[in-house]
């Protein structure tokens, strides 16, 4: 099986207000394909790991991997692409910019990555918001659609450059369960037919346990796979 | 850049018309009136410069009035007993064909011509007046100070006619009732009295001019001194360019045993008075587009702060640190933009409106000119000061730790 993403000791202290470990030698893996979610109490280290794994937080210690590559110890504009290539982003407060349409929204990540013309990526966007149900609203400007509606096209735009991991920090922690249960459903179609790797940060248990596999963390270490 | 940088940063303008509208009018102003304000100096600059060499030479050539010094070389050792005092007839330049010659040689000088000054009385009926009388050569000395321009009745030619005739300034006829065609009476210090005919009569709106000075010939001037043809008491200059005065005047100090002073030693007072202006217009002009660019800095901290979400959304999609900057920049650019091209147009209509005020006097109109210099240096400052107004909220903005955002 081909792994999407690996850590090895990953370790990480926050030392204000006082020295405090919050992440302790965390080792696992995920393949490619999977869908896994990650749940714990609060303080549990889940979402510091999330970050650490998303490349956003460099201070760490242990070794990343991702898509077999050494990511540690890049250089954040190095990161940053690695970031855009391959790696989709889902957040619990949807994070549109707000002056953009949708279909602008979903756009951006691939006119920053610049390899397919405008009109290409248009139409793939397009593809994207069907897929999600949100065609009719591509023209409307992010604040005017409602909560579980920004956070499908959030989704649209994490899928944009195809990436490899998708990343979801409470995906459906803003949304009532009728919208839950559609982001969990496009979840999983995304892990089953498209083969993308998904790791999802979450409180809900419902949704952990539906999916292909759960970490659980306590006080920095996984205690349960 | 990457376009997508340019149409978020276009977005955040356009989501901040009023902001964008009042940064960019801050630069419109400072703008016009930096652009303003330098040409207007410029302006004075010419203008004064103008007056300046109505009267004085880009270089004069003069022997200076020494003191009496012992012959002995060593005075250490002896007792002396000497009464030093100016020694006659030292103002006089020997051999001044030769001089003038030697002169005229060098690079960039125009005209060397001879002159001779000296204090004369003039007579009409029982009124006197204490009057410098100057003998020129008269079409030589019209193209070095331009005395054609400054004469309102009658003409510099009718010097070269009769040594007996002379120009006076426009005072002197007013004080004495003297009209075009009078004769006046002239006596010098050595005693010699003679009548002139009044063929011209010159006004430079500069009462110690007009009222203390007359234009003879030479020749009578060098009568009036019981003097020959080569005595001559200065030597004025005119090079291709009023620029290379000092390095002209001192080359003449270190080849001639005379005194050569530059006009602007000359006009010491002037020049200081020309030189603070100068720093003080450019220290307020600066700053008032200083102030522009604080405005400038004060809208992009403020899209920063609103935008903080957007980015670190844009820092997790992969934007890397200098694409955030290059979006702030082009914001603070477009309002520089908008804000220099409206000040240049404002700039020019303040210009042209103001070259239509008249002053009177020696100045006329307002003395300002367009100055294409003082355009592009307004131009270049105000992008200047854009771009740092910009970048440092923008570096700030680069700077944005994106899990701090989202952990909040």
């Amino acid at each position: 099986m081909d792994i999407a993403l690996k850590t090895n000791n990953i370790g990480k202290c926050f030392y204000d207000p006082i020295k405090f470990q919050v992440l302790k030698e965390v080792n696992f893996e995920v393949r490619k394909g999977e869908f896994l979610t990650m749940v714990g109490k609060s303080g549990s280290g889940k979402s510091t790991l999330l970050y650490i794994l998303s490349t956003m937080d460099t201070d760490y210690s242990g070794d990343l991997y991702i898509d077999n590559q050494l990511v540690t110890g890049k250089s954040l504009d190095q990161l940053a692409q690695i970031r855009n290539s391959k790696i989709g982003f889902v957040f619990q407060f949807h994070y549109l910019l707000q002056e953009f349409t949708c279909l602008k929204n979903v756009m951006i990540p691939a006119l920053r990555l610049g390899k397919l013309s405008t009109e290409e990526i248009e139409y793939k966007a397009y593809n994207k918001l069907e897929m999600l149900g949100m065609r009719d609203q591509a023209l409307k400007p992010a604040n005017k659609l409602s909560g579980g509606q920004q956070q499908r096209v959030a989704i649209a735009r994490a899928l944009i450059n195809e990436p490899l991991l998708i990343m979801g920090d409470e995906p459906t922690g803003n949304l009532d369960s009728k919208n839950t249960q559609i982001v969990f459903e496009i979840f999983q179609e995304l892990a089953r037919s498209n083969h993308q790797t998904i790791v999802a940060v979450t409180h809900d248990n419902d949704f952990a346990q539906k999916s292909d596999r759960t970490i659980e963390m306590l006080d920095g270490k996984i205690i349960r796979e | 850049m990457p376009k997508i940088n340019l149409q978020i940063a276009l977005n955040y303008i356009g989501s901040n018309k009023k902001l964008t509208a009042v940064a960019s009018l801050g630069v419109v102003l400072g703008m016009a009136i930096y652009i303003f304000m330098n040409s207007m100096l410029a302006g004075f600059g010419k203008k004064s410069d103008e007056s300046i060499f109505k009267t004085t030479p880009h270089v004069r050539v003069f022997s200076e009035e020494q003191l009496s010094r012992p012959l002995a070389k060593d005075t250490s050792h002896l007792a002396m007993l000497i009464n030093p005092k100016i020694r006659p007839k030292t103002n006089k330049i020997i051999n001044p064909t030769q001089l003038i010659a030697l002169i005229k040689g060098l690079k960039d000088v125009r005209i060397a011509t001879p002159q001779v000054s000296q204090n004369v009385f003039v007579n009409m009926g029982l009124s006197q007046l204490s009057i410098r009388a100057v003998g020129i050569i008269p079409d030589e000395a019209d193209q070095l100070f331009n005395l054609t321009a400054t004469i309102v009745e009658g003409k510099v030619e009718e010097l070269d006619r009769s040594s007996n005739n002379v120009v006076i300034g426009s005072g002197i006829a007013r004080k004495l009732g003297i009209r075009m065609g009078d004769n006046i009476n002239v006596l010098s210090s050595k005693a010699i009295t003679r009548n002139f005919k009044v063929v011209g009569i010159f006004q430079l709106n500069n009462k110690r001019e007009d009222e203390g000075k007359m234009y003879i010939h030479l020749k009578a001037a060098q009568q009036l001194m019981k003097e020959n043809e080569a005595y001559v008491t200065d030597i004025n200059v005119q090079l291709s360019d009023a620029k290379f005065s000092k390095q002209i005047s001192c080359l003449l100090r270190s080849m001639i045993p005379y005194q050569a002073e530059d006009w602007e030693s000359a006009n010491e007072t002037a020049m200081a008075a020309a030189r603070m202006r100068t720093i003080i217009i450019n220290f307020v002009s600066t700053a008032i587009l200083l102030i522009a660019g604080f405005g400038i800095y004060n809208i992009l901290n403020m899209t920063v702060s609103q935008k903080i979400n957007d980015i670190a959304i844009l820092k997790a999609m992969g934007f890397e640190g200098k694409d955030v900057v290059s979006i702030f920049v082009t914001q603070a650019m477009v309002v520089g933009m908008m804000g220099v091209s409206l000040g240049v147009i404002v700039a020019v209509l303040m210009i042209k409106l103001l070259k239509k005020v008249y002053i009177g006097g020696d100045i006329g109109y307002f003395p300002i000119e367009f100055e294409l210099p003082k355009f592009l240096q307004g131009i270049v400052f105000g992008f200047l000061i854009t771009f740092l107004a910009g970048f440092i909220p923008a570096r700030k903005a680069a700077q944005v730790d994106p899990v701090s955002i989202f952990r909040k």
